[in-house]
């Protein structure tokens, strides 16, 4: 196409500023042509991993058959999302996840503050670095591990706990099969295994508070309890917001690793999260459609809490989460 | 921090030491119970079950000697290897370079690729249609089923992205004057100066993958691609006698204690590297990453 070029028209003028600037921007992206090559692989990796399931997700509205693959399986609309919102089931598994995730944070957040402060207290340095050491590797010990070592713990026939209850002639309780135990063992489990991780980031915070008000506190000579309340809690205060918030918007995410490992059928009732559900419906019962619709509602809300979540943290916490 | 050794504070300091020492042990305490469940021997454990300490020369490695030989651990343990050797250096090889090209400032469309990978940290539809994709690619009973999934970890991106920000912009353009292109100056400039954040975030990819049982269960049906976790798994979940234990009537060791073992064996290149790991996130590299 050949462009006839009036040095009057408006159009022209601004025709050619796009050419010069179009042509500039083509000049920066030639000589940065390298970086795309580089992140080439990994933008590739990301539509293929990343946006090929999303494009998979269609099917939550619509009737997959495997055989007629993933587009030309009939159109149903919310006929899933309905299913799941209106069947028995809906309300124990909001009310499963929703109860694990809330007992672990409002459990286990105010013990690592605790622990995180401790630590920060302590004068004797060997044994605070021993002690972080010890805390934080249940972190890093998967579900199946940590499964083992609560069947050493917990189990009816030689478990620590049900030795003790043993010698004081109670009947040994089976925790990981019995409906009344089974959530406790969720929670707590949790908070031994993640407890001490989550106190880094209260004693980064710790020790980013300025010197000077410990040192003026201790010439108005404040008892160690002030000094805690009235400039550690306060100095920490927009960490411990930001991290509750960022745990609320991930609120629907109970555990699933954990779940998978520690559940059985005895526990589904008390137990059974979103996820598991998922997994169940969709891997062993082929119930592909409903178990992505679910998998997709689950996502969307997340996104739509965790957005929430950012804009509150950046009008309160003058810091946003991403 | 100012020290005052006013008899509060004395008090208050023992009150802190006493509350710490609670904690150690509360942690401490099953760790030693798997210890000494997976070192009793038979007759001890047979008598008077598992004791809470046992005499140092009552301790015996016949779980562990029952447990390597077993027809299916070598297997495994090299599976797992593999897995967690591969899926690293998969991951690494991904995340570097989007990374520093993301850490240039006046890349055009630097936002679209940084919201094309924010998206998905954000917003992700769930198991099955990633499960759907990876068996329709035909990627069963293959250790890429494992692998390529989780490669690229957004928030570790994030968190490299930064370090490569960190790092003085002039090092780029001595560097591209001199002629170097940008694969010169990653590979010669930008990686020597990395270290501490590639190996940190390597090794937190090489725990994730050691770790990893769901996916495998999942993904892996044949028995000889089995990783340990999985194995370890299909050992704790066996009540009784089967095919995974090979325990019976005259075996040497019991049940428990060949769990146990199990639980130790699987820990230790976790125990083993954790020196390592714990040398950087002391030093608060990972904290404050995600900050837009």
């Amino acid at each position: 196409m050949t462009i006839d070029y009036h040095p009057n028209s408006n159009f022209n003028k601004r025709l050619v500023t796009f050419k010069i600037r179009s042509s500039k921007l083509l000049n920066i992206m030639w000589r940065q042509r390298w970086i795309y090559l580089l992140i080439l692989p990994t933008v590739i990796y990301f539509l293929v991993f990343k946006y090929g399931p999303l494009w998979n997700a269609q099917i939550a509205f619509r009737d997959f058959k495997p055989l007629l693959g993933v587009f030309d399986s009939p159109w149903v609309g919310f006929k899933h999302f309905e299913a799941f919102v209106t069947s028995f089931y809906f309300n124990q598994l909001i009310g499963n996840t929703l109860i694990f995730s809330v007992a672990k944070l409002i459990l286990g957040m105010p013990l690592a503050i605790l622990c995180a402060i401790a630590l920060h207290e302590t004068w004797l340095k060997r044994f605070r670095t021993f002690v972080q050491t010890t805390i934080y590797l249940p972190h890093f010990l998967s579900w199946v591990i940590m499964f083992g070592v609560l069947l050493v713990v917990l189990s009816p026939g030689n478990g620590l706990v049900n030795d003790v209850i043993k010698r004081f002639g109670g009947e040994p309780i089976p925790f990981l099969t019995s409906p009344a135990h089974f959530r406790w063992v969720v929670i707590l489990s949790d908070i031994w295994k993640e407890t001490g991780w989550s106190t880094i980031l209260y004693l980064a915070a710790l020790l980013g508070i300025s010197p000077e008000l410990y040192e003026a506190a201790a010439v108005d000579s404040a008892t160690p309890i002030q000094r805690i309340w009235y400039i550690s809690l306060p100095g920490i205060l927009p960490v411990i917001m930001l991290i509750t918030l960022l745990r609320m918007g991930h609120i629907l995410e109970a555990g699933f690793n954990q779940i998978f490992v520690l559940y059985s059928v005895p526990v589904y009732s008390v137990g059974d999260i979103i996820d598991t559900w998922v997994y169940r419906q969709g891997v062993l019962q082929f119930q592909f459609s409903l178990a992505t619709a679910v998998g997709f509602f689950k996502g969307v809300i997340g996104l739509v809490l965790i957005l929430i979540a950012n804009k509150i943290a950046k009008r309160v916490a003058q810091q946003g989460l991403f | 921090m100012l020290r005052v050794r006013t008899r509060d504070a004395i008090a208050f300091q023992i009150g802190v030491a006493i509350f710490l020492s609670i904690i150690l042990f509360i942690i401490l305490i099953p760790l030693w119970r798997v210890i000494v469940t997976a070192f009793v021997p038979l007759d001890t454990y047979t008598r008077e079950g598992i004791p809470f300490f046992l005499a140092p020369w009552d301790w015996t490695v016949e779980a562990f000697r029952q447990l390597i030989t077993h027809s299916l651990f070598p297997r495994a343990l090299l599976n797992s290897f593999i897995i967690t050797g591969l899926g690293t250096i998969i991951s690494l090889l991904l995340t570097i370079p989007m990374a520093y090209g993301l850490s240039v400032k006046n890349l055009p469309g630097r936002n679209f690729f940084m919201i094309l990978i924010l998206f998905t940290y954000l917003f992700s539809p769930g198991l099955i249609p990633v499960y759907l994709l990876i068996t329709r690619m035909g990627l069963t009973d293959n250790f890429l089923a494992i692998i390529l999934p989780p490669a690229v970890s957004v928030y570790n991106t994030l968190v490299m992205m930064r370090f490569f920000e960190g790092l003085p912009d002039e090092l780029r353009e001595a560097a591209a004057l001199d002629g170097a292109n940008e694969f010169q100056i990653l590979w010669n400039v930008m990686l020597p100066l990395s270290k501490p954040i590639i190996l940190t975030i390597g090794l937190f990819y090489a725990v994730y993958f050691w770790n990893e049982f769901f996916t495998p269960i999942l993904y892996l049906n044949d028995h000889d691609l089995m990783p340990l976790p999985v194995l370890l798994r299909n050992i704790l979940i066996s009540a009784s006698f089967n095919e995974y234990v090979e325990y019976d009537a005259f075996s040497s060791s019991a049940l428990e204690s060949l769990k146990a073992a199990g639980v130790l064996i699987t820990m230790l290149p976790m125990l083993a590297i954790y020196p390592w790991i714990q040398r950087y996130f002391t030093k608060g590299t990972l904290v404050g990453g995600v900050k837009e």
